[in-house]
C-alpha cells in the first residue's frame, strides 16, 4: 500500500499550484481554474482521510460524502462564476481582474 | 536470493501506478496554473482532474472518482473552456498573463507548500487500512447516508444548485 | 467450469499459476491478453460496420454500394483503411500542436474504455465495475473534451463552431440519457452491468428463456435512451456537428490521414457501443434461450442484438432529415428532460408504494406507455409541421411585382 503521507503531499502540491494561480493570474477564468485546483486538493485529502483514517470504511463514509458535496458545490460555483465573467465581459470587454477597477476610490 | 526477497526490492504495482498518477497530476497542475495560454490552462486542468479521478480509484472511492469525471470534466471543465471561447481569452498573448504580484505570489505559495509538506511529514497520521469487502454495499451505504444523516445538507444542496442555475441564466442572459 | 461465479480473468490467472508463474505477473498477462483480444475484435468490427453502413444506406438510396473488392465488396473498408493510413499527415501551421495531436487519441481512448464493462456472456466481462453505468456515462465526458480540443486547436473557424455545437448537443442530451439509463438500474438495484444482464432472465418451468428484458416494462425509457444515444453518437437526425452545408465537415475538418481515421473509428465504434449499452440495459444483454447451458452463446446474442440496433440507426440515417440547432436544443430541454424526470419520479413512487413485483411492473409499464405516447406524438407533430413549412417557404409574387416593365411615357 502507498502510505497516506504521499497522498497528502500530492494534495499539498496541487493546492499550492492552485494558490499560485489564484494569486498571480490576471485573467478571471485562470483564477477560477486555480480555485478548482484548490478544491480538488481538498477533495484528495477528504478521500484519503476516509480511506486511511477509519477502521470501518464501509460504514464511516463522511469523507466521501463531503467530497461529493464539494464536487456539487464546485459545480454551482463554476456556473455562477462563469456567468458573472461573461456578463462582465459584455459590459467591459475584458476579463482581466486588474483592469476591472471601477470601484477604486 | 529467492524470488519473494527479490520482489520485495521492486516497487509494487500499486506504487508504480501511484507514482505515474502523481507525476501526471504534478506536471499538469503546473501547466494549469502557469501556462501563458488560457486554453492550455484549461487542458491542464482537465488532465489534472483525470489524474485525481485515478487517485480516487486507487483509494477505492469509485463513486467519487466517477462523479469527479462526470461533474468536473463533463460539466465544469467544459463550462470553463466554453467561457474561454466566449470571452476570446484564447486569443491572448499580447499582454502578460501574470499580474504585478507574480513574484510575491510565487514566494507565498512556495512557502505554503513547504509548510504543508512539513506538517504532512511531521504529524503521525492514523495509518490504518481496513479492507473494503463489498464495494457495491459501500455505494448503497453512501446513498443511504445522503437521505438519513446528511438529509438537510443534501436538500440545501439541491436548493443551492437550483439557485445557481437560475442565477447563472439571469446573469449570462443577453439583454 | 462455467459455474455461477466463473470469471475469465480468474480462470486465466489460475491457469498460468498452475504453469508456475507468480501471481502478479499472471494477473498482468491475463488482463493484457483480455485487452488485446477485445481491442482486436473491436477494430475488426469497425471495418465490418463501415461496410454495413455503406451497404444499407446505398440500398435505401437505390444504389448498389461497394461491390468490387471481395464478396459483396466486403474488403472495401480494408482498402479504405489502407488508403487513409498512407495519406499525408498534415498539421496546419497555426494549429496548437499538442492538443491537435492529442485530440484523436483521446477520442479513441474514451470509446475503447467502453469495452471494459461490456458483458459478453455470464462471467465474460472485462471488469464488472461496481459503478458500471455511471462509468459509461463518464466516458462521454472524454468525447466532449476531445471534440473541443480538436475544434479549437486546428485554428479553423468552422472547426471551432462545430466544437461549440458538440458541447451544446452532447451536454444537453447527456441528461436524458443518464436519467433513462438509471431507470433499469433503479428497478434491478445494481449498477453492475453483469448483474443487470443476469437479472433480465425469465424462467419458465426451470428453463431460462432469457426474455425478461426491461424494455417490456419500460419502453419509453428505452425510446428516450435511443434518441439521446443517437444524439450522443452524432448520428443522422442529430448530425449537425458535421452539417456539410453549414460547417463543411465538423470539428475534424483539418485532420487528414491517420488522425482522421481515428476520429472516424471512434464515431463508428461509439454508435455501435451505444447500441450495445442499450442492449445490455433494455434488451436483455447476453440473455437468450439456451444461454445457461452454453454460455458462450451470450456473446453471439449480444452481438446480434447490437447489430440489429445498429441497423435501425442506419435506417434512420437513410430516411430522416437533419434537425436545426434550435430544434435540437428544444427537443432535449423541453421534451426529453421533463418527460424522463417524470418517469424517474413515477418509478420511484411506484417502487415505494407497491411491494409486490408484478404490481410495480404493471404501474411502471403504464407510466412508460403514457410518456412514450407523448414523445411519439411530439415527433409526429414535428414531422407533420415540417411539410407545411416547406410548402410555404417561397413566395414568388413579390418578385413579379419588382420585375414589371416600366410604362413608357410615350415620347
Amino acid at each position: 500500500m502507498v502510505s497516506q503521507t504521499w497522498y497528502l503531499a500530492l494534495a499539498a502540491f496541487v493546492f499550492s499550484c492552485g494558490l499560485y494561480a489564484a494569486l498571480t493570474r490576471r485573467n478571471a477564468i485562470a483564477v477560477l481554474i486555480g480555485i478548482e485546483l484548490m478544491l480538488n486538493a481538498v477533495n484528495i485529502n477528504l478521500v484519503t482521510f476516509w480511506r486511511y483514517g477509519s477502521m470501518a470504511p464501509m460504514e464511516q463514509l463522511s469523507g466521501q460524502v463531503f467530497s461529493l458535496f464539494v464536487i456539487a458545490i464546485a459545480g454551482a460555483e463554476a456556473a455562477v462564476g462563469l456567468a458573472l465573467i461573461i456578463s462582465v465581459y459584455r459590459t467591459r470587454h475584458t476579463v482581466n481582474l486588474d483592469e476591472l477597477d471601477m470601484l477604486k476610490g | 536470493m529467492s524470488l519473494p526477497e527479490m520482489s520485495a526490492l521492486f516497487p509494487t504495482l500499486q506504487e508504480v501506478i501511484f507514482v505515474l498518477f502523481a507525476l501526471l497530476i504534478a506536471v499538469t497542475s503546473l501547466i494549469a496554473a502557469m501556462a501563458p495560454n488560457l486554453f492550455h490552462n484549461a487542458l491542464g486542468l482537465v488532465a489534472t482532474l483525470f489524474g485525481i479521478a485515478g487517485i480516487y480509484f486507487m483509494l477505492e472511492a469509485e463513486f467519487v472518482g466517477v462523479s469527479q469525471i462526470l461533474v468536473y470534466i463533463g460539466a465544469i471543465a467544459t463550462l470553463i473552456t466554453f467561457a474561454i471561447m466566449l470571452t476570446r481569452g484564447m486569443m491572448f498573448g499580447r499582454t502578460s498573463a501574470m499580474n504585478r504580484q507574480g513574484l510575491a505570489g510565487a514566494i507565498i505559495s512556495g512557502l505554503f507548500f513547504v509548510v504543508l509538506l512539513g506538517i504532512v511529514f511531521q504529524v503521525p497520521w492514523p495509518n490504518v487500512v481496513a479492507d473494503i469487502t463489498d464495494g457495491e454495499a459501500l455505494i448503497a451505504n453512501l446513498g443511504a447516508l445522503f437521505v438519513s444523516t446528511y438529509l438537510l445538507p443534501f436538500e440545501l444542496l439541491a436548493l443551492l444548485l437550483l439557485v445557481a442555475l437560475t442565477g447563472a441564466l439571469l446573469l449570462a442572459r443577453d439583454r | 467450469m462455467w459455474g455461477n461465479n466463473w470469471n475469465w480473468s480468474e480462470a486465466l490467472t489460475q491457469f498460468q499459476m498452475r504453469l508456475g508463474a507468480p501471481e502478479g505477473a499472471a494477473r498482468l498477462v491475463a488482463y493484457g491478453l483480455g485487452a488485446v483480444v477485445l481491442v482486436t475484435i473491436a477494430l475488426t468490427l469497425v471495418l465490418f460496420l463501415i461496410w454495413v453502413t455503406r451497404k444499407v444506406v446505398s440500398r435505401i438510396q437505390d444504389r448498389l454500394g461497394p461491390n468490387r473488392l471481395g464478396p459483396y465488396g466486403l474488403f472495401q473498408s480494408v482498402a479504405d483503411a489502407l488508403k487513409l493510413l498512407t495519406k499525408e499527415d498534415i498539421t496546419p501551421r497555426n494549429a496548437d500542436v499538442i492538443s491537435y495531436n492529442l485530440a484523436p487519441v483521446f477520442d479513441v481512448f474514451g470509446v475503447f474504455l467502453t469495452l471494459t464493462v461490456v458483458a459478453w456472456a455470464p462471467g465474460l466481462i472485462g471488469a464488472d465495475l461496481n459503478i458500471g453505468v455511471p462509468f459509461l456515462v463518464a466516458l462521454g465526458a472524454i468525447g466532449i473534451m476531445s471534440a473541443l480540443m480538436a475544434g479549437w486547436s486546428s485554428s479553423n473557424k468552422y472547426a471551432l463552431l462545430s466544437g461549440f455545437r458538440v458541447v451544446a448537443q452532447l451536454l444537453s442530451y447527456e441528461i436524458p440519457m443518464v436519467l433513462s439509463m438509471f431507470l433499469p438500474v433503479l428497478l434491478i438495484g445494481s449498477m453492475k452491468l453483469g448483474t443487470i444482464s443476469a437479472s433480465q432472465s425469465l424462467y419458465l418451468f426451470g428453463f431460462n428463456l432469457g426474455l425478461g428484458w426491461t424494455v417490456f416494462i419500460m419502453p419509453a425509457a428505452a425510446l428516450i435512451y435511443f434518441i439521446s444515444a443517437l444524439a450522443e453518437a452524432e448520428q443522422t437526425p442529430f448530425d449537425l456537428l458535421e452539417a456539410e452545408s453549414e460547417l463543411i465537415a465538423g470539428f475534424h475538418i483539418e485532420y487528414s490521414g491517420m488522425k482522421f481515421a481515428m476520429f472516424f473509428l471512434a464515431q463508428f465504434m461509439n454508435s455501435f457501443f451505444l447500441g450495445a449499452i442499450a442492449v445490455m440495459l433494455f434488451f436483455g444483454g447476453y440473455q437468450g434461450p439456451f444461454v445457461d447451458q452454453l454460455p458462450i452463446l451470450g456473446a453471439f446474442y449480444l452481438l446480434i442484438k447490437a447489430m440489429l440496433v445498429y441497423l435501425v440507426t442506419q435506417w434512420i440515417k437513410g430516411t430522416f432529415p437533419r434537425l436545426r440547432v434550435d430544434q435540437m436544443m428544444q427537443f432535449a430541454w423541453k421534451v426529453l428532460v421533463p418527460l424522463v424526470l417524470a418517469l424517474v419520479l413515477w418509478q420511484m413512487i411506484v417502487m415505494k408504494i407497491f411491494s409486490s413485483s408484478w404490481m410495480q411492473d404493471v404501474s411502471i409499464l403504464i407510466g412508460n406507455l403514457v410518456v412514450g405516447g407523448v414523445v411519439l406524438n411530439v415527433i409526429s407533430n414535428y414531422l407533420r409541421r415540417q411539410k407545411v413549412v416547406t410548402k410555404r417557404a417561397f413566395e414568388p409574387k413579390s418578385l413579379i411585382g419588382v420585375m414589371e416593365p416600366v410604362v413608357s411615357s410615350g415620347d
